[in-house]
C-alpha cells in the first residue's frame, strides 16, 4: 500500500485488530497492564504520524511491539530510582526477546483470563475486556454502555489498580478451574453482544460494532482454544442471530420480530458458519448451554418460515436447556415454543409460574398469549407494563404497535 | 509471594448446635494444618464477640475510649487468618475452603507489602 492510499481508517482498523496482541505481549514483559497500555498507546500515535507519510511497514504489528517496548523501557528508565536505572533497562532488555507465535496467542489468552477474573465485578470485566482486547478507546466503550467517560475511565482504573494489588495473575486456568473461568469469559462475550443487538437503552436498536466485536472475540478465543465446545457454541449462537440483523429494522426504523421478518435478507454466509459449527457440536455430543441455544437458533436458521419452523425441536432443545442449565431467561423463551407445540393456553400456564415480572419480555409475551387467547382486555394492560418496562425506544414501538392491532384501540 | 487477609463475617445472634460447632472447629483446624504443612500460614485466631471491643482514640490531648465495637452492624469480623499465596487464586482458594467449612462468607483483601 502507498502512502496516499493509506487513510487514517486502515491504521484504526490496524489498531483494532492488534491491540490486544501488542498488549498481551508488553504485559507479559512488563508485567503491568497501565504500562502496556500507555506504550501501545504511544506507538499506534506515532504510526498514525509515520506511515501516513511513508506508508506501511512490512509487519505493522511487529513495528507496533517493538515502539512500544522502547517507549515502555524510556517510561521505566525515566521512573526507576537513579541506583536501579541500568537495572531496569538491563531487565527490559532481557524482555524483549523476539517471541514464538505460540507464546502470543498464550499472552492474549492470559490477558482474557485476567480480564475476566470473577474477583472483578462484571461490568470491569467487559470494559476491560473491550479496551484492552477489543483495542476500544474509553470513549467509545463508555458510549457503548451508555455511562459517562469519566465513570468508566474511573471503573478502568480501580479495576487495573485491583488487577495489581491483589495479584490477578496472568495466567491460563489450570483443568479444574477451567470450565468455570471459561464461563465467565463467555459470559463478558455474550453481554457485549447482547448490548450490540439491543441496546439496553436509547434509540438505537442495534449496534452493530458491539455484536462485530463479540464475534471477533469468540473468533479469536476459538483460535486460542480450538477445543473448547462451548466456544464453538457462542459463535455459532452469534453468528445465527446477527445473520438476521439486516432483516431485523424495517425501512422506517421499526422493529421487525423473527416471525415477520424477510427471511431472504439474512446474511447466508453467517448462517452457514454457524450451522456448520452447530453440526460439529452436535457430533462431539458433549452439550452445553451455548451450544444448546446455538442448536435452537439453528432451527430458525433452517426454516423457510415460521409456520415450517420445527417447533417440537425448539421445544425439546429447551428442555435439555432447562435440565443442564436452567435460568430465567431460558424458562421465559421456553413459553414461547411452547405455545407454538401445545397451544397459548399452555403456555399462559407456565408463564405465570415464572418469577420475571420486572422484565418486559415478560409482559410482552404474556400479552401476545392473551391476544391469542381473544382475551384482549387483559393483553392490553400486559402490554402497558411491557411499554412501561422496555427501555429501548424502538422496542417500545414495537410494543406500542402490537398494542395497536388489539380490538377497540 | 503476597500476603493476604482472610477475614470471617459473622452474623449477630446465637452460634451453630454445639455438635455443628464442633465440626466447623475440627473442618478449620484441619485447613490451618494444611495451610501450615504447605508453608502458606502466617497467623490465624479468632476473636471474642464485638461486645468485648474498646475502641481507644486520640480526642485532643487526652484518649478517649468508648465501649464496644467501632463499627455497629449486623455481621462482625469473626475471626482472621492471613495467607502467603503467589497470586489471589492462590489466597481464593484458601478463602474457598474456609467458607465451604464455616458456611460464612470470607473476605479476601491483599496487604500493602511482603513483610
Amino acid at each position: 500500500m502507498t502512502p496516499a492510499d493509506l487513510g487514517n481508517s486502515d491504521i484504526a482498523q490496524i489498531f483494532r485488530a492488534e491491540h490486544g496482541r501488542a498488549v498481551a505481549i508488553l504485559v507479559r514483559s512488563f508485567g503491568d497492564i497501565d504500562i502496556a497500555e500507555d506504550a501501545v498507546q504511544e506507538a499506534f500515535a506515532e504510526a498514525l504520524q509515520r506511515w501516513s507519510s511513508s506508508g506501511l511497514p512490512a509487519s505493522p504489528v511487529g513495528w507496533i511491539i517493538t515502539t512500544a517496548r522502547h517507549r515502555a523501557i524510556d517510561r521505566l528508565r525515566r521512573e526507576a530510582p537513579r541506583g536501579d536505572r541500568q537495572a531496569y533497562a538491563a531487565d527490559c532488555l532481557e524482555a524483549a526477546e523476539p517471541t514464538e507465535e505460540s507464546a502470543v496467542n498464550d499472552d492474549r489468552l492470559r490477558l482474557i483470563f485476567a480480564c475476566c477474573h470473577p474477583a472483578l465485578a462484571p461490568v470491569a470485566q467487559v470494559a476491560l475486556t473491550l479496551r484492552l482486547l477489543g483495542g476500544l478507546t474509553t470513549t467509545e466503550v463508555a458510549r457503548a454502555f451508555g455511562v459517562g467517560e469519566a465513570t468508566l475511565a474511573q471503573r478502568l482504573v480501580r479495576a487495573k489498580n485491583k488487577i495489581r494489588e491483589a495479584g490477578i495473575a496472568y495466567r491460563i486456568p489450570e483443568a479444574p478451574e477451567l470450565p468455570q473461568r471459561l464461563r465467565t469469559v463467555l459470559t463478558v462475550i455474550y453481554l457485549i453482544f447482547n448490548e450490540g443487538y439491543t441496546a439496553s437503552t436509547g434509540e438505537h436498536l442495534v449496534r452493530a460494532d458491539l455484536c462485530a466485536e463479540a464475534i471477533r472475540l469468540a473468533r479469536l478465543l476459538r483460535e486460542l482454544m480450538p477445543q473448547e465446545l462451548e466456544v464453538l457454541g457462542i459463535l455459532a449462537l452469534m453468528l445465527l442471530i446477527d445473520a438476521r440483523r439486516p432483516s431485523r429494522m424495517s425501512a422506517d426504523g421499526r422493529l421487525v420480530r423473527l416471525a415477520h421478518q424477510d427471511r431472504t435478507g439474512w446474511d447466508r454466509r453467517a448462517i452457514a458458519q454457524g450451522l456448520d459449527l452447530v453440526r460439529y457440536c452436535i457430533a462431539c455430543n458433549r452439550p452445553g448451554p451455548y451450544q444448546i441455544q446455538a442448536a435452537i437458533q439453528a432451527v430458525h436458521s433452517e426454516a423457510a418460515n415460521v409456520e415450517s419452523t420445527d417447533w417440537h425441536q425448539i421445544l425439546q432443545l429447551y428442555d435439555l436447556l432447562m435440565s443442564i442449565a436452567p435460568s430465567p431467561a431460558a424458562a421465559l423463551n421456553r413459553t414461547v415454543a411452547l405455545a407454538e407445540v401445545h397451544g397459548a393456553a399452555a403456555a399462559l400456564t407456565e408463564l405465570e409460574r415464572l418469577p420475571l415480572e420486572l422484565t418486559h419480555l415478560f409482559h410482552a409475551i404474556r400479552a401476545d398469549l392473551l391476544r391469542r387467547l381473544g382475551r384482549h382486555p387483559e393483553a392490553r394492560r400486559s402490554y402497558d407494563t411491557a411499554i412501561s418496562l422496555a427501555r429501548n425506544l424502538v422496542e417500545r414501538q414495537h410494543l406500542e404497535d402490537a398494542r395497536q392491532t388489539l380490538h377497540g384501540a | 509471594m503476597n500476603q493476604y487477609l482472610l477475614a470471617v463475617y459473622q452474623p449477630e445472634g446465637p452460634l451453630p448446635e454445639p455438635g455443628a460447632l464442633t465440626d466447623i472447629r475440627r473442618e478449620v483446624n484441619t485447613i490451618r494444618e494444611e495451610m501450615k504443612r504447605s508453608g502458606a500460614w502466617v497467623f490465624s485466631g479468632g476473636l471474642h464477640a464485638p461486645t468485648s471491643s474498646t475502641v481507644v482514640r486520640r480526642s485532643g490531648p487526652e484518649l478517649m475510649l468508648t465501649d464496644g465495637p467501632y463499627l455497629e452492624g449486623k455481621e462482625y469480623l469473626g475471626g482472621f487468618t492471613i495467607v502467603r499465596a503467589a497470586d489471589l487464586d492462590g489466597a481464593l482458594a484458601w478463602g474457598g475452603r474456609l467458607a465451604r467449612a464455616t458456611g460464612l462468607p470470607i473476605e479476601v483483601r491483599p496487604f500493602r507489602e511482603e513483610s
